[in-house]
Formats: C-alpha cells, structure tokens, sequence
C-alpha cells in the first residue's frame, strides 16, 4: 500500500498557483527525496501533505485523507522537520523534544510516564542525552539539527517530512544527519520524503527522486534516471557534469560555463 | 523498535526527561515572598498594628482554631474592613495583571506584549472618562459606575480589536497586535477628546489612569473575584499549550495544537481578568512586563513555572508598591502606577544585567 499518494493535486498560495494537477505515489518504507529549483513548488508539496495549506485533488495519506483528519490525529501520522524551525528562546532540549508528545497529551493534561520514557529512548537513540538540560540557543549547527529530528520521532509518525534538513551544515554533518535519517526510517520502518538541495546528496539518499519544475513533475525515478546533465541544465539553468560513482551512485558537479572562464582583459587580478 | 514495544503500565521511570515545572524550592520561597508581603503591608499603616495580636486574630477566624485574645474591638476594625481589604486587592490585582502579561507575551510571541496590548487600556480608559465626566452620581449606587463602565470600555477596546485583526484577513498575531495598535490610537484620541471637553474631570481621569487601589470593604473583591477565577483557571490550565505556541502556529500545527483556536482562548480569559483588574485599580503599568519577565530571568522560560510563579510573585509585587504608595507621603497617596514604574524599571533592568553575564 502507499503511504502517501497524490492525485491532481493543486495549491494556490494567495492567489498564485504553486503545484499543478500533481500525481504522485509514495510506498510505505520508501525514501523520496524531492528536488527542483528554488520556488519550484518543494516546500509547498510537502505542506500540502501535511495537512498546513490548502489544496484541491486527492491526497491520501496511509487509508485518511490529510484534511478530513483531526490535527491531533494527523500529528500521529506525519512528522515535519522544517526548513527554519523556530527554536524557542530559553527551552532546553529535553522541553523541546517532550514538545513531540504534544498529539498524544489530552488538551488540558501533562505528559505521561509513557511519554517521557519514549523521549528519553529517542534523546538516547539520537545521542542527546547528555544534552537534554543544554539550552537549545547553545547548541551547535548539529545538534541543534538533531534535537529537531529528535522532536519529529518522539511524534512516533510513520511519516517523516524534512524540507532541506542539511540547509546550514557543513558536508561532515550534512552526511551526518542525512545517514541518522537512513538509520532510523530504517530501524522504525518509516516513509520519509525529503526536499533537498543538493543533488549529488539527493541521489545518495533516496530510493527515488522526483524534480519538480514549476510547480510540476518535470521528471521521476531513479537517481540515476533523473539526474542527467541535460535533465539538471534544462530545469535548472546550471552546467554540470555528472560522473558515476564506482562505489554506485552518481556525482553532480557544478562547472563553470564556458565564456565566463576568462576573464575581461584589464580586469585580470595582478601576480 | 524499543521505543514503540514499550507498554504503559511498564514503563520505567526515565531519570533525565520530565517535564518543566516549578521546583518545590522555588515554589516555596514564591510563597514566602508572598506571605511576608501580605503581613508587613497589613501591619504598617497610619495605626500600627500588633503583629501577634494580627496573626492570633487571623488564625481566630480559620475554621476549627479556637485563639484567645487577638486585637482590640477599633483594630480589629481596621484589619478587617481596612487593610485586609486592600492587602487582598492588591494581591489580586497584581497576580492578575502578572497572568496576563505573562500569556499575552506567549501567545504574540512578543516579550513587550503587556495585558493593555488589545486595547484593554485605552477602552478602560475611555470607559472611566465618560463615566467620570457625564456619569450619574453613583454615591447610592451597590457599586460604582466607574468599575463598571471601565471594565465594559476594556471589553469593548479587546474585541473590536480581535474583530478587526480577524476581518483583515490574518489569523495571526501579527495582524491582532496592528488592529489593537490602531483600536488603541482612536480610543485613546476619543478619550483625550472628552477630557479636554471636560476639563474639570481632568484630574480625577489622569488619577484613575496612574492606578490606584481603592476599597470600601470587600465589596470589590467579591465584584471582581468570579472573573479571576474564571481567567485564572484557563490561563493555568493552558501552560502547557503555551509552550507549545512558542514555536509558531505552522509548527504548533504540525504537532496537532490548533494555534488559532488555542490563542483565541487564551487571550479571551487573560482579556476578562485584565478587564476585572482593570475595572478597580485603573492602569496600573509595568506589572504585566516586570513580573513575568524577571521570572524568565531567574527561573525558566517555561510557562509551566512562569504562570504559577507570575501568580504569587505578581501579587507580593503590588502587594509591596501599594504599601509604599500610601506610606510615603502619608497621609497623601501616591498612584500606584508610579511605584511600579520608578522601582519596577530599575530592578528588573538589574535583573537583566546581572542574568546576561552569567548565562
């Protein structure tokens, strides 16, 4: 069964169209990574998903539809790391994660044994532990990332969406955060549909990419399918070199287009 | 998975992970704090009162306590119908104006949001003004139409701003806070405009607007304590939801927190009980800023400590403005709103200091 499918799904923010008549099927287990252009519609697709913007067409999300569910409800099936999370000033890790558990406390009560007991096994799991009294503004680049991964699991949704989970690591912990997600869609068997920016990452960790152009599925499948040099130049106006990888996989490489290699006489920088 | 197989009934207390709160330490010194200020402040006055004879009178009156002497018949007098009155006054006063601060600045996001944000203030205001200037003479009256028409104008001012913010199209805060800002500038020009009419009110609107804590028994307290209780009870029950707004409604969202809804509710009960306090006591400034901040300094940032704390700290801090507004130029009185303010600012800007070094 899939976890998620689309059918000719649509969303207009303010007016403007975002996403055309998208049709899309995600299985259960699978890992899709998203790609496509700055404005291309990435965020937007996943927050339809997520039950945050409205849309017309079909979406289905495991047998309910993202709409018709209530939000506690939806909170149990689907967890969202944004791109920006907004850390609040003075919280400490271990307040921010027990946050998870919000879907599953009764409106007026207080967490549960059982609610701290699954945030400290995910604080553990994460390796946060040692962190859960920090407070979150003295955190580093990392594991400022991780304590938000750590809040999306504590949700215990089979459903994870990342919008740009790397955006402001450096390669080491871009690597790192993206393997922890493999790891635990892995250990947890989890549907994560990811946005990401960059490419050769992209193909690295997804079963499957789908890039969007425009706010349409421009092109599908494999990595190795869909990032092409002519695919990547024509929908993202850039010239690369894609090379195989003999470990498997492919390597995305920005070059430099050739006119702009010289530089203008009389502009050379003095030896 | 280890973390799912888990059963409820069995799951181990975790040592590290639980949830923010007050720590009994904490919570014990806020009462103290609260309870010394109550004592001194029924102490001290233009008659100084026994402090055994008080404590033995007090304990007298709880049930089931049998005390043999207490104070004389005319001390007796002014405890009860004087000082009590205006001790729990105050207490109220302050632990509400505290509250609401405290829940106005967690559902705006916004640290210098204060409980006459929505423009609670200035229709209080304009309330008190007309009923000062064109009123009816209320002498006879159960309860004065100052209290009343101020409370209704608070009313009035917080949800024409939430009517406007909502028909402008945004459910967020942003668009509530504009529309209060703009409710707040065109009551305040309609006030001004009456008050300049009437210029012979002038100095009972501007004595009304410095704040002042006026009591003729416990008629008051019994006015305002229903809507404390009702605003108390959802603001204290709602701290965890606070928390939850801090991270924005898109994520509040995500984790299944309707934002809107939760807001609204909020701001309705803070917007009653400022309303009540208001009604009373007039504008009495600063409260609502110092006293939940400070507590984030020294304490937490979690409104599951703020709230409860703002409560009793809240209420020891007016509690002590109010005794030194009507002893230092005794038998004079200052308005109240200038104590906090001239000891409220400078303390809490210590606070700042001293708390931003050592992180």
């Amino acid at each position: 069964m899939s976890a998620i499918e689309l059918r000719g799904v649509s969303v207009a923010l303010d007016g403007r169209p975002v996403l055309h008549d998208l049709t899309l099927q995600v299985p259960s287990g699978a890992r899709l990574g998203l790609i496509g252009p700055n404005g291309s519609g990435k965020s937007t697709l996943l927050r339809a998903v997520a039950g945050l913007v409205r849309h017309r067409g079909r979406i289905r999300v495991g047998d309910a539809a993202p709409a018709a569910l209530p939000r506690r409800e939806l909170a149990r099936r689907i967890a969202v790391v944004p791109q920006h999370p907004v850390l609040p000033p003075g919280a400490t890790v271990g307040d921010y994660v027990l946050m998870g558990r919000t879907p599953y406390v009764p409106y007026l009560g207080s967490e549960s044994r059982r609610d701290l007991a699954i945030v400290a096994s995910v604080l553990d799991r994460l390796d946060l532990t040692g962190l859960a009294g920090r407070r979150l503004d003295s955190l580093s680049g990392g594991e400022r990332q991780r304590a938000v991964l750590a809040r999306a699991l504590a949700q215990q949704a089979p459903v994870l969406l990342l919008d740009e989970p790397t955006t402001g690591l450096d390669v080491g912990h871009q690597q790192q955060v993206l393997e922890l997600v493999d790891e635990l869609r892995a250990a947890l068997d989890l549907t994560v549909v990811s946005a990401m920016h960059d490419l050769t990452l992209a193909g690295q960790f997804a079963d499957e990419l789908v890039l969007l152009d425009g706010g349409r599925v421009a092109a599908a499948g494999p990595a190795r399918t869909v990032l092409t040099e002519r695919v990547i130049s024509r929908h993202y106006h850039a010239s690369v070199r894609v090379l195989e990888d003999p470990a498997g996989g492919v390597v995305v490489i920005p070059v430099r287009q050739a006119g702009q290699a010289s530089e203008p006489a009389g502009r050379q920088v003095a030896r | 998975m280890i973390i799912t197989r888990q059963r409820p009934d069995r799951a181990p207390v975790p040592s590290g992970v639980r949830p923010p709160g007050v720590r009994a330490g904490v919570l014990l010194a806020a009462c103290a704090c609260l309870a010394g200020a109550a004592l001194l402040a029924v102490l001290v006055g233009p008659v100084r009162l026994d402090p055994a004879g008080v404590l033995a009178e007090l304990a007298g009156r709880l049930p089931l306590v049998e005390v043999h002497g207490g104070l004389p018949e005319r001390d007796a007098a002014i405890l009860w119908q004087l000082r009590l009155p205006r001790v729990v006054l105050g207490g109220l006063v302050g632990a509400m104006l505290a509250l609401a601060g405290a829940a106005y600045q967690g559902v705006f996001r916004n640290p210098l949001a204060d409980p006459y944000l929505l423009g609670a203030a200035a229709g209080a205001g304009l309330g008190a003004t007309l009923a000062i200037a064109y009123g009816p003479d209320t002498s006879s009256w159960p309860v004065g139409l100052l209290p009343l028409a101020a409370f209704a104008g608070a009313l009035v001012g917080v949800v024409t701003a939430y009517a406007l913010g909502r028909s402008s199209g945004g459910r967020d805060a942003t668009s509530l806070v504009l529309a209060g800002v703009a409710v707040m500038s065109f009551l305040t020009a309609i006030q001004t405009y009456v008050q300049q009419r009437e210029a012979e009110t002038l100095r009972e609107v501007y004595g009304w607007i410095l704040g002042r804590l006026t009591t003729a028994g416990w008629n008051e307290i019994t006015l305002i304590l229903p809507y404390l209780l009702v605003s108390t009870a959802v603001i204290v029950t709602h701290r965890r939801l606070l928390d939850v707004l801090a991270v924005g409604d898109d994520e509040a969202s995500s984790l299944g927190v309707r934002a809107a809804r939760v807001r609204l509710v909020i701001v309705a009960a803070a917007s009653l009980g400022t309303a009540a306090a208001v009604a009373v006591s007039g504008l009495i400034g600063f409260v609502g800023i110092i006293v939940p901040h400070t507590i984030r300094l020294l304490a937490g940032s979690s409104y599951r400590l703020v709230v409860p704390l703002c409560l009793l700290l809240g209420a020891a801090f007016l509690i002590l403005a109010d005794l030194f507004a009507r002893t230092v130029m005794a038998p004079g009185e200052l308005p109240i709103g200038v104590v906090t303010a001239f000891f409220g600012a400078p303390f809490f800007a210590l606070v700042l200091r001293t708390s931003r070094r050592t992180p």
